[in-house]
């Protein structure tokens, strides 16, 4: 069912021989150094490593030390588009999410205009069809205009090709309103996704409430502006049996509510950002705006409660929640600032440096969470394994960068991660069977084998 | 080197000392008939204030004006700022006249240090949002230091809204680090959660306040009561005021003005023999002299920021 419900410009199907690479997938039980070949965009063979013999025409990509891996799945970006293209296009943004090894995308509807009726939804889906270098789906809104007072043409919507719904950017305040549209989820489908927060807990708040923000003298958004609202939420799906997904979940107590009406058996989910789970309150006394998104980095017991769920599950997948902003807008006083960090081309580095390799995260479960966002919104899992199509990643885990240093895929610059130094490279990324990016070296030795 | 004076966390404590002992001799030239020192001259010192002030913004004037240097005081009405023009942009077009220093009022946290940031002078914070005023703290340890002689064991409660205060967290800093122990008391919808982490303890009456020494009353600002964070001003009133009846003998009164009689201060308090309100405002010039010499002139105990 994926096939209509992603849109992507068409690419050359891929002839790639990628030799010895350490083949990584969890879900297909794969652990082992392969040879990939892939053509007509389509994983071919998966031979011992060194057996396999390029077919004419195809590159040859030499891998050795070099990881695959199923491809990214981010479930949750904002692409800007229509209405801020000076932020973010669809052609940079998917192209930004391709060198982070990512081939599925899912926009939020929060654009100017908003994603809230059929012919908007209609104008995305052409532009992605000429522009997405990865496959892409949206989202539309809950609310008209996300004003949160009266329902989508949700079943329209959803017939135009909406994944499911989101007034992301802001909570549906009004219990009586989400319940309803919880409701008439049952004849429009898909998930209902909701950023939680409680505007009267939050108020005019710009980061995380507590030391930080004590010693900064800036007014704090308390986590309880989050988990109360997962707690009043969870109730709703479970009383109206609804499939809701709760997004960017940023602190304990929110963990603690999703996990349980879990429990009780609501059909929830939730997903957490790689800045919430490797960042804290303590990087904003520099106060620098690219640390500033909503909901705020919080405190250090949060994010290992956010670990510890990913881990266990709870939390399902990773999504970056991808928000750009242009520099004239990140330039002024931190609380005058606009939130939002980018998060596409940083993903997999930031988690695989911060978790990973400290040993805090296993590597399969890292590559599990990042590429299930998807599913959730009724998606095709991307496997590496014979007939599929081919939606790899190639990495290199033992290359350090430092983020920005060659600046950014992204039209915007505002990533919490800028200055780092990072271990992981994406080399190459295979999307719905084309190359979406490749890395410098990779693309001299394709050029090479095409002469 | 260029140093910066953008928190009040710049300067460790013979930092802070080395500042307050020049003050001292800079309070004598102001009690000269020609109140005038050369050593800024030739050199210009930029007053740009985004927010209404009276206290401080004309006493960095005449301090910096002490130092023979010239001044142009920009305020946010009737210049470009009121026409949207950017911080980053007005800094950059007032850094084109090559000044020395450039002291910023602004209602937003950090934007000193941004500042200093676009800038090739000297940036001095005179209050950036709720988050710090550094220039208060020191001439507020300077007052005492001229009563007391040292800070080391003191008592001090700080009294009010601490929420939204930024002298209260300059001065939670500034006492501590000169030896200070400090107390912070008021309604609890007013004291910011984990405000311990500055090191001070939290009080949310006035039950023993006979235990300080000095007691920093906080201005209570009316809008405070339309937000709801108290009731009323009465109720503030009758919990939290400081008056004679509250005070004991020997205690010393402070606030860092403009005080709103009858709400956080009665008048006798703020007339009495205990207060030394008076002294802190004479202490503005001084100690602002001070940190404008010791950024352009002296050996700078502030660090260069990077």
């Amino acid at each position: 069912m994926s096939g209509d419900k992603l849109f992507h410009r068409s690419a050359l199907p891929a002839e790639i021989l990628v030799r010895q690479a350490h083949v990584l997938d969890p879900r297909a039980g794969i652990d082992a150094p392969r040879d990939v070949l892939i053509r007509g965009g389509v994983i071919a063979e998966l031979g011992e490593p060194g057996t396999t013999r390029p077919p004419s025409g195809a590159a040859v990509i030499e891998a050795a030390g070099k990881h695959l891996f199923p491809a990214f799945v981010d479930p949750h970006v904002h692409l800007r588009t229509p209405g801020q293209e000076y932020k973010e296009t669809i052609a940079t943004g998917t192209a930004a999410a391709a060198a982070g090894g990512f081939c599925q995308l899912i926009a939020m509807p929060n654009t100017a205009p908003t994603v809230d009726q059929v012919s908007v939804l209609e104008a995305l889906r052409a532009k992605a069809r000429v522009e997405a270098v990865v496959p892409t789906g949206f989202l539309a809104a809950i609310t008209v205009g996300l004003a949160g007072e009266e329902l989508t043409e949700m079943a329209a919507l959803a017939d135009a090709g909406a994944l499911g719904f989101t007034d992301d950017g802001r909570p549906v305040a009004s219990a009586g309103m989400l319940r309803k549209a919880l409701q008439y989820q049952r004849l429009a489908g898909g998930v209902v996704a909701l950023h939680e927060e409680d505007p009267a807990l939050s108020a005019d708040g710009v980061m995380h409430e507590g030391a930080i923000s004590a010693r900064l003298g800036v007014a704090g958004i308390p986590s309880i502006s989050e988990s109360t609202m997962v707690g009043r939420d969870g109730g709703l799906a479970r009383y109206e049996d609804a499939r809701v997904h709760f997004q960017h979940l940023s602190c304990v107590e929110s963990v603690e509510a999703l996990e349980f009406w879990r429990d009780t058996g609501a059909p929830v989910s939730g997903e957490v950002t790689p800045h919430h789970l490797t960042l804290t309150e303590e990087e904003l006394l520099s106060l620098d705006a690219n640390l500033k998104m909503n909901p705020p980095l919080r405190a250090e017991s949060d994010r290992q409660a956010l670990v510890d769920a990913l881990r266990r599950g709870v939390i399902e997948c990773v999504a970056t929640d991808h928000a750009p902003h242009a520099r004239h807008e990140k330039e002024v006083p931190f609380e005058q600032a606009p939130m939002g960090t980018t998060g596409l081309e940083t993903a997999f580095a930031a988690l695989y440096t911060q978790l990973v390799r400290p040993g805090v995260l296993q590597l399969p479960v890292l590559v599990e969470r990042m590429t299930a966002g998807g599913a959730l919104y009724g998606l095709a899992l991307p496997r590496v394994a014979i007939g599929e199509q081919a939606n790899v990643v190639l990495v290199d885990l033992d290359r350090d960068w430092r983020v920005g240093e060659g600046g950014y895929r992204s039209r915007s610059h505002n990533c919490c991660f800028h200055g780092r130094s990072l271990r992981g490279t994406v080399e190459l990324t295979l999307a719905a069977g084309g190359v979406a990016h490749a890395g410098a070296g990779i693309r001299t030795t394709m050029l090479e084998e095409v002469s | 080197m260029r140093g910066h004076l953008l928190s009040i966390d710049d300067l460790d404590r013979p930092g802070i000392e080395r500042i307050l002992d020049r003050a001292r001799s800079f309070a004598e030239v102001s009690g000269r008939e020609i109140k005038k020192v050369p050593a800024l001259k030739g050199r210009t010192v930029v007053n740009l204030f985004y927010e209404a002030s009276t206290r401080t913004s004309s006493s960095f004037e005449l301090a910096a004006k002490r130092l023979s240097a010239d001044v142009v005081s920009v305020r946010s009405v009737g210049s470009s700022v009121e026409k949207g023009e950017s911080l980053k942009d007005t800094v950059q077009t007032l850094s084109a006249y090559d000044p020395a220093a450039i002291v910023i009022r602004a209602p937003f946290a950090g934007a000193a240090a941004q500042v200093a940031g676009w800038t090739a002078a000297s940036v001095v914070n005179a209050g950036d949002g709720k988050h710090e005023h550094p220039t208060q703290a020191l001439l507020d340890v300077f007052t005492l230091r001229q009563r007391l002689g040292s800070l080391d064991g003191l008592a001090v409660w700080i009294v009010g809204d601490l929420a939204h205060s930024r002298v209260a967290r300059s001065n939670i800093i500034a006492f501590r680090r000169m030896g200070a122990r400090v107390t912070v008391c008021g309604p609890p919808t007013l004291i910011p959660r984990q405000i311990e982490a500055l090191g001070c303890e939290r009080q949310t009456t006035l039950a023993r306040l006979a235990e300080a020494d000095v007691v920093y009353v906080l201005r209570m600002q009316h809008e405070r009561m339309r937000e709801a964070y108290v009731p009323s001003l009465r109720e503030y009133a009758q919990r939290y005021q400081i008056n004679l009846e509250r005070l004991r003998e020997g205690q010393l009164l402070m606030h860092p003005g403009p005080v709103n009689r009858g709400v956080e201060l009665s008048g006798a308090a703020i007339d009495c023999a205990a207060s030394l309100i008076g002294e802190q405002v004479k202490a503005g010039v001084a100690v602002r002299m001070a940190v404008l010499y010791e950024l352009l002139v002296g050996t700078p105990a502030l660090q260069a920021v990077a």
